[in-house]
């Protein structure tokens, strides 16, 4: 069982798509993006702490959370402008580091059957510029967990 | 290897200038000659219908990028490459994917986990 994530960020365009699937009923996995309990057990950064300050995931509705991390806090915040129960959710996405640089997020649920779910997202900044900076923000992150968190994951992987 | 990096500084600036560099089809081109070993102007321009003014132009773009360097050998001025920097570079992408492979991986534990996910039978039933 392999499951693997697709990316997909094309030079030129302010977009980055992505495409995983999950072990889990649609239902699950929907759940564990809308209750923040569930959320800050995976959205974080490896190791450290996602403080939650707001966690509304209804159409309408608004989040703010802080990543901190041993190099600094990361905070983001964003409004929820549509969330389909089990089906679609699209928000805002804003890295504090980065103000202004909003995008756009898209993620559909599909349900596969046999308790398989696929989200599949699109996630489309301001400008190409902007986009790149997020991926940017995204490697801080990644690679300041170092060569230690990337053998515990190739040995979750084997 | 960890980076530490406290904000978006000097490594953002490296890598927005490499990404620049190679987004030029005769800049890549020149990177590729160079990864089979260093080359001066006028042997990397030798494949190119383009004036030797203009390869020069290139590779004072990969240069100020750092993607290569220009060493002084005698009367031959030979164009390196920097692997270090094509590294970097590399890194970039692979750190957003490692990220995001985390990211869901975590997910498909609290997804696993049976008293993570109680609407998992819920709604099987």
């Amino acid at each position: 069982m392999s499951n693997s994530l697709h990316l997909d960020i094309p030079a030129g365009v302010p977009w980055i798509d992505f495409t995983r699937e999950f072990d889990a009923p649609v239902a699950a996995v929907f759940e564990a993006h809308r209750d923040p309990e569930k959320v800050k057990q995976w959205l974080g950064p490896n190791g450290y702490v996602m403080d939650i300050d707001a966690w509304d995931f209804t159409t309408g509705g608004a989040y703010r959370y802080t990543h901190r991390t041993d190099h600094g806090d990361f905070g983001f915040r964003g409004v929820f402008h549509t969330i389909r129960d089990n089906e679609f959710a699209l928000q805002t996405f804003e890295f504090d580091g980065a103000p202004d640089e909003v995008a756009l997020e898209f993620m559909w649920f599909e349900d596969l059957g046999d308790g398989r779910t696929r989200l599949r997202g699109r996630s489309i900044g301001r400008s190409v510029e902007g986009r790149d900076a997020m991926v940017e923000s995204g490697m801080e992150v990644g690679m300041a967990q170092g060569y230690e968190r990337l053998e515990a994951l190739v040995a979750q992987a084997a | 290897m960890i980076r530490l990096n406290t904000g978006m500084t000097d490594d953002s600036t490296s890598v927005d200038l490499g990404f620049a560099a190679l987004a030029d089809p005769v800049r890549r081109a020149i990177i590729a000659r160079l990864s089979r070993g260093p080359a001066t102007v006028n042997e990397i321009a030798e494949p190119f219908e383009i004036s030797l003014q203009a390869i020069s132009k290139h590779i004072q773009v990969l240069e100020h990028a750092g993607l290569v360097t220009r060493t002084r050998e005698a009367q031959r001025r030979p164009v390196h490459l920097n692997p270090d920097a094509l590294e970097r570079l590399t890194a970039w992408i692979d750190g957003y994917r490692l990220t995001h492979e985390q990211r869901f991986r975590r997910l498909d534990a609290v997804l696993g986990a049976p008293s993570a996910a109680p609407s998992t039978d819920q709604e099987r039933s």
